[in-house]
């Protein structure tokens, strides 16, 4: 399937940004990289959060849940197709084998807020904290991006 | 069991296989087309897909198929609800008609919800302005959409809500972006999730 594909480079070419960027969240050896939302209209409608899990450890650790202060829950998501219908559906944690990169990606794994407080405005900072196994808590900053932002939050030109 | 009894149990399997292979039919409508690989072609001119409809602009304008004629429209079904599928199309979208440079501004970019009732027509036009200045956003009633759809061969379905009376269900869809010709008939089906690259070269391919 030509989107497999796609998503293996994609996490490809992610595993190719070194960790240092300014964007990471870590602790101990699990890395949370560039995270970002899309911007929404009101709050009526959920917003959607994209990052990458890097684990840089030796053993394997698990993404159990989500919260942030601007939504009512957090839910993980994957988007895919069932024949050509694209359907979403929850995802019971995700799973980062050690020395792998996941990301979570337009199309694909996302976290969904659910009943936002406030509109997610291009250019706000949202806080975000993500519950692993083994890593524990890690606390990150989410840059929302504008609703046209395209795959890694960039590509919007209008 | 009496030879009346197993003819009617065999007329019901009977009835009940052929309604599964219906309903199959019906959700992998396009499959059968396999696309070239890396390509976002799914079928080209010809195909009996897209046809009338009548829907509401977001001025409250009735607009038809027929209002299309001379241009080149570029279709996307989906929902303003959806967070992550249907802006990362119509970002696609609009990104593609950036690459195709003068050609891309002569075809008219349209966004048809399957979500009329969330979809009013003042949130679909804030949302389709941020994915291209010119993208057009259009809704209806149940059965406006129902016939459009049905035109285009759309299936959706609406999922549960998180509790009874709750906005937040989800909708299936099929994630296709259909170009129409200046004719009203379809000039080439693309795949959803193919980048706006794939569709740019997806569209070039149809253009004369």
């Amino acid at each position: 399937m030509r989107f497999r594909s796609f998503f293996a480079a994609a996490v490809f070419a992610l595993a190719a940004v070194p960790v240092s960027s300014a964007h990471d969240y870590s602790k101990g050896k699990m890395v949370v990289d560039h995270p970002w939302a899309r911007a929404t209209i009101g709050t009526a409608r959920p917003g959607a959060v994209y990052l990458a899990l890097i684990n840089e450890g030796k053993v394997a650790d698990k993404l159990l849940s989500a919260t942030t202060p601007v939504a009512t829950r957090v839910e993980i998501h994957r988007s895919f197709m069932e024949g050509s219908v694209m359907r979403m559906a929850p995802v019971d944690g995700v799973a980062v084998a050690p020395g792998r990169t996941v990301e979570f990606a337009p199309g694909g794994l996302h976290l969904m807020l659910m009943g936002l407080k406030k509109e997610l405005a291009a250019g706000d900072r949202i806080s975000l904290t993500l519950v692993f196994e083994k890593a524990g808590r890690i606390e990150a900053k989410v840059t929302v991006m504008p609703m046209g932002a395209g795959a890694h939050g960039g590509g919007m030109k209008h | 069991m009496t030879p009346r009894k197993v003819a009617i149990f065999a007329m019901a399997i009977a009835a009940c296989v052929l309604l599964a292979f219906a309903l199959v039919k019906a959700v992998r409508l396009f499959t059968g087309a396999a696309p070239a690989p890396g390509g976002a072609v799914v079928a080209t001119a010809g195909a009996e897909i897209g046809g009338p409809f009548a829907l509401t602009d977001a001025g409250g304008k009735r607009v038809t198929d027929a209002d299309f004629r001379g241009r080149y429209v570029l279709i996307y079904f989906g929902y303003t609800f959806c967070p992550d599928v249907c802006p990362t199309e119509l970002q696609a979208m609009g990104r593609a008609l950036d690459l195709l440079g003068p050609a891309g501004e002569k075809i008219v970019p349209v966004f048809i919800s399957v979500d009329p009732a969330r979809d009013t027509p003042e949130t679909l036009a804030k949302y389709v302005r941020a994915f291209h200045p010119r993208m057009i956003g259009l809704s209806g009633s149940e059965e406006d959409i129902a016939r459009a759809a049905k035109a285009f061969r759309v299936y959706y379905r609406l999922g549960r809500p998180s509790a009874p009376g709750a906005k937040d269900y989800l909708v299936d869809h099929t994630s296709f972006i259909y170009l129409m010709g200046p004719d009203g008939k379809l000039a080439v089906l693309l795949r959803g999730g193919a980048g706006a690259e794939a569709i740019a070269q997806g569209i070039r391919s149809a253009l004369p």
